[in-house]
């Protein structure tokens, strides 16, 4: 007696075989999509900006003759934002994940602290903006210069080290801080010694993908209330200032007007891309060569 | 006479001095030990702090708004003339045109993400998924400043080729550039629970002669359902919250309609729009701005929770 009928196995596996196939491709070509985007973004913004790009277009002041207009000041406010930036959110992120890998009891306060942050990195940055709007520019009266955008920027990149530094701090294997405690070392002989060092790089990792996210965020800046035309070189964290990405921001909402204003935009999207470029490669650069495995 | 014995310090110490002075590290040690706990425990309370800093600041200003505008005005105004003398404060043409943007961005983010999780995890091999890994996390990468950019001076003047009534500012274009930019999140969010489902199972179902879409479709997708869908919820509230995008390629256009390619404003386009404009402290301009960004929070808040709960209330354990 036959149990399957081979034709009719045949038949049927032949359709589903077919409709197999049909979303593999579709799979792959929903794959490709992002690469296509990629590929046209890139090249748009590298045809209209890159023709504009020179000496001139890097050393100058803003101007609203697009000949002559250049990016220096956004470049020197980047330079001073990430100068706040850096520190706080590296004392802040690095300590906040010590405190939790290390010292908090497994209860109520650390997982609240934990749920905290999540939901902390859900905020819209927008929201951000407003909450250094509110608090660091008109409360504490600093105005937008560049200490509140950088302290805002801080507390928006905030999670992104908490949670790279947790991760990095968790990797390091008990049997390190066994040996430093058997040593007689205390616990913050330990942590001090022994964790962090093995721990810094995975931390430093997620420290420049935190800066790459600050140069890269607009709205909490535009928000606080960044000049679209702003003369003077900033000069120290208590100046105003502009950033790259706020400067593309004016010159495309204005290139309805002046068209030569969408390539300043795509030039500066070419610097700021150029400098994302740099700084993820270092990251992974660290993450590859100083990474140790237990 | 006591012993003398050479000290680290290159110091003549006698054994008495050199307990002396043992004690006093062990007790700066022991004050360390006692002290850096709390600060480290003042550290960590500061992001609790941020919270409750966004969260009264919010509040404060937005009790002072509806103190002008009345609560109801605002949720059902279907009217927002926020400048001029007689202003008006209705949140649903904002609301919709937040909703509208997000929905566009979903229809292109949820297919092609799972889509591409779905390549990457069931079909890729380990060669072609190390290739096409990097792609996304760039995409991922890129600021959203350069997806408007994208979106206003590209994608937009692409549209209106093929469909003429689209205005040149509109939500359509935006919308999809949005879906573009999450579709990284979607799909790396999706291939993670997918990659956690055992193999086993998918053996079990290929051994009974199942193909590998069948596979998909049946066994890999239905196992790791909670986590493909709070990679939709977070994606969601991504779109939400995603600001330059609406602000440069949008318009500020308070419509309050339906049709995509019209220009309308979001929730966020519009907190850009009044603080950009310096909205004078105490006036109900400025105060509309915190009841608009308190209606995000909420909104945002509200999908991220969703998000967190899918993710431990249904997550299948192997």
């Amino acid at each position: 007696m036959k149990y399957i009928d081979s034709t009719q196995v045949h038949k049927k596996m032949g359709t589903r075989l077919i409709a197999n196939t049909l979303a593999k491709t579709l799979f792959l070509l929903a794959t490709l999509f992002g690469l296509v985007v990629l590929i046209v973004l890139i090249y748009r913004v590298l045809k209209d900006g890159l023709p504009w790009i020179n000496m001139d277009f890097l050393t100058n002041r803003l101007s609203t003759d697009p000949g002559r207009a250049g990016i220096w000041g956004a470049i020197m406010g980047t330079f001073w934002l990430m100068l706040v930036v850096a520190p706080v959110t590296m004392i802040l992120g690095i300590g906040t994940a010590i405190y939790l890998e290390e010292y908090a009891k497994k209860g109520r306060v650390s997982s609240f602290i934990k749920t905290n942050i999540s939901n902390l990195a859900g905020v819209p940055s927008v929201v951000f903006g407003i909450l250094g709007l509110t608090v660091f520019a008109r409360a504490l009266d600093l105005g937008s210069v560049v200490l509140a955008g950088g302290l805002t920027m801080a507390l928006l990149v905030l999670p992104v080290v908490v949670v790279a530094s947790q991760e990095a701090i968790r990797a390091v294997p008990q049997f390190l801080r066994e040996a430093s405690y058997g040593m007689g070392a205390t616990k913050w002989q330990t942590i001090k010694n022994v964790v962090l060092p093995a721990a810094i790089p995975g931390i430093l990792t997620g420290v420049i993908l935190a800066l790459s996210r600050a140069i890269g965020e607009t709205a909490p800046l535009v928000v606080i209330g960044i000049p679209a035309l702003l003369i003077p070189i900033p000069d120290g964290i208590f100046d105003k200032f502009t950033i790259l990405p706020v400067q593309i921001y004016y010159w495309t909402i204005d290139s309805a007007l002046v068209a030569e204003y969408a390539n300043l935009a795509a030039a500066t999207i070419v610097i700021l891309l150029l400098v994302l470029f740099v700084m993820n490669s270092i990251a992974i650069l660290i993450r590859n060569k100083f990474q140790k495995r237990y | 006479m006591a012993k003398s014995v050479v000290h680290d310090s290159g110091k003549k110490l006698n054994v008495r001095e050199i307990i002396q002075e043992k004690k006093k590290t062990k007790s700066i040690n022991n004050t360390t030990e006692k002290l850096i706990p709390k600060i480290l425990f003042g550290i960590a309370a500061i992001s609790v702090f941020t919270t409750i800093g966004i969260v009264l600041t919010l509040l404060t200003e937005t009790i002072a708004f509806f103190r002008d505008v009345p609560f109801i005005d605002f949720f059902t105004g279907t009217k927002l003339k926020p400048l001029g003398e007689n202003a008006v404060f209705g949140v649903l043409p904002l609301l919709t045109g937040t909703l509208i943007s997000t929905g566009i961005a979903m229809l292109v983010a949820i297919p092609v993400g799972l889509m591409t999780a779905v390549f990457l995890s069931e079909y890729a091999s380990e060669k072609t998924r190390r290739l096409l890994k990097p792609i996304l996390e760039v995409l991922a990468g890129i600021p959203t400043i350069v997806y408007g950019f994208f979106a206003f001076t590209f994608v937009t003047p692409l549209l209106r080729s093929f469909i003429p009534g689209l205005e040149p500012t509109n939500i359509l274009s935006p919308g999809i550039v949005m879906g573009i930019m999450i579709i990284p999140m979607v799909a790396s969010l999706s291939e993670d629970a997918m990659s956690s489902v055992p193999n086993a199972m998918r053996e079990g179902a290929l051994a009974l002669g199942a193909t590998k879409l069948e596979v998909t479709w049946k066994v890999v997708i239905p196992a790791a359902i909670s986590g493909i869908i709070a990679s939709f919820v977070l994606g969601i509230s991504r779109a939400i919250g995603e600001t330059m995008i609406v602000a440069i390629a949008s318009g500020s256009s308070k419509n309050f309609t339906f049709d995509v390619t019209q220009s309308m404003q979001t929730m966020t386009a519009y907190i850009v729009e009044v603080t950009g404009g310096e909205a004078a402290a105490g006036t109900t301009l400025y105060y509309s701005l915190y009841a608009v960004a308190m209606t995000l929070f909420v909104f945002t808040l509200i999908m991220n929770l969703i998000a967190q709960y899918i993710s431990r209330r249904f997550r299948e354990e192997y």
